[in-house]
């Protein structure tokens, strides 16, 4: 099966800069103590990262994933997670069909 | 999902399984979109043997379509690089953000458990840790199945090509937006601070306007992050 070495070597360089982002993190984290501000940083990293992941689809996309989101939300609040994912899916289907 | 809370003492095996089974929705939902990736890739010229080890090597979804998107001859290999770095400059937050939950890992364990970390099995592995230790057993239950089904669900895509309807018409999208969701609402039950939410949001949003790519992704979170650090350490664990 056919594998260009020029294809190979862009593969390794996508890797090692991911890779290192993935390892840098806690590189830094190992080298230098937690406290204070750093660990109220590291405290903010994950909601931060994960609204900014949804903030587009969730905001900015319309109607249908903005009130699709919401449901999901409310049927978080009392009902298992499964249950607020499906039916997250489900409203947004629903309504991406009503709207078109 | 909320059983990972009363899960502190289980055998590593029952501990993987249990990561796999709480991982088995995004794993699915991440499915069709893989078929798409190597379709893009065939389509593009890729032999599946490529497509394959692009997905084994990098295992970045975002920065792989775009790698596919840019790919011609001669390849763009400069491009290709310097865009998968902004792509996926948050994991660097995100391996911070996870490293103080690693100490039963181990440096080495730590480090090859690593180059596994996405989006999704990160969120999943920082939900667990806010409800108790977060274990090796664990975090490779949600990891090596989830991995190898990208590897392998790419590869099936550059070889039967574009057979997949858009993933939209199904909410597959979505999906993955309301599995955040659900995840950013317990993380945000157990400790409450709207600050770096609502500044990572509104920072998302307008390098979402403006940047190329999932940049916007690396400016919110680190947006949100450095607001986080500048309002300081609320008062320990608030109820």
């Amino acid at each position: 099966m056919r594998l260009d070495p020029t294809t190979l070597l862009t593969w390794l360089g996508m890797m090692a800069v991911t890779y290192g982002a993935r390892a840098g993190g806690y590189w830094l984290v190992q080298r230098y103590p937690l406290g204070g501000r750093f660990k109220a940083a590291l405290e903010a990293v994950p909601m931060a990262v994960l609204t900014a992941i949804i903030a587009p689809t969730v905001l900015a996309t319309g109607p249908a994933e903005s009130l699709a989101a919401l449901a999901t939300l409310v049927i978080a609040w009392r009902l298992p997670a499964l249950a607020a994912v499906a039916g997250g899916v489900m409203t947004v289907v629903l309504l991406r069909m009503v709207m078109g | 999902m909320p059983e990972a809370a009363t899960a502190p003492a289980r055998r590593g095996n029952d501990e993987f399984l249990l990561g796999a089974w709480q991982m088995l929705p995004l794993l699915i939902a991440v499915i069709p979109f893989a078929l798409i990736m190597g379709a893009l890739c065939a389509e593009k010229g890729m032999s599946p043997l490529e497509t394959a080890l692009m997905s084994a090597l990098v295992f970045a979804g975002s920065s792989q379509f775009v790698a596919a998107g840019l790919w011609q001859h001669p390849i763009p290999m400069l491009a290709i690089v310097a865009g998968t770095a902004l792509i996926n400059s948050r994991h660097l937050l995100m391996s911070a953000a996870l490293a103080p939950n690693m100490g039963g890992f181990g440096r080495t364990r730590a480090y090859l458990a690593l180059f596994f970390m996405a989006d999704e099995n990160w969120a999943m592995a920082m939900r667990r840790a806010a409800a108790g230790p977060l274990t090796v057993s664990y975090y490779l239950g949600l990891s090596v199945p989830f991995y190898l089904s990208w590897v392998l669900w790419t590869t099936v895509g550059n070889l039967i090509g574009g057979v997949i309807a858009d993933p939209k018409r199904f909410g597959f999208d979505f999906a993955f937006a309301a599995v955040f969701l659900v995840i950013l609402l317990s993380l945000n039950k157990a400790r409450r601070n709207l600050l770096p939410i609502a500044v990572s949001a509104v920072a998302a949003l307008v390098a979402w306007r403006l940047l190329p790519g999932s940049a916007y992704i690396f400016v919110g979170g680190l947006a949100g992050t450095v607001a986080g650090a500048l309002a300081g350490q609320r008062p320990a664990n608030a109820p």
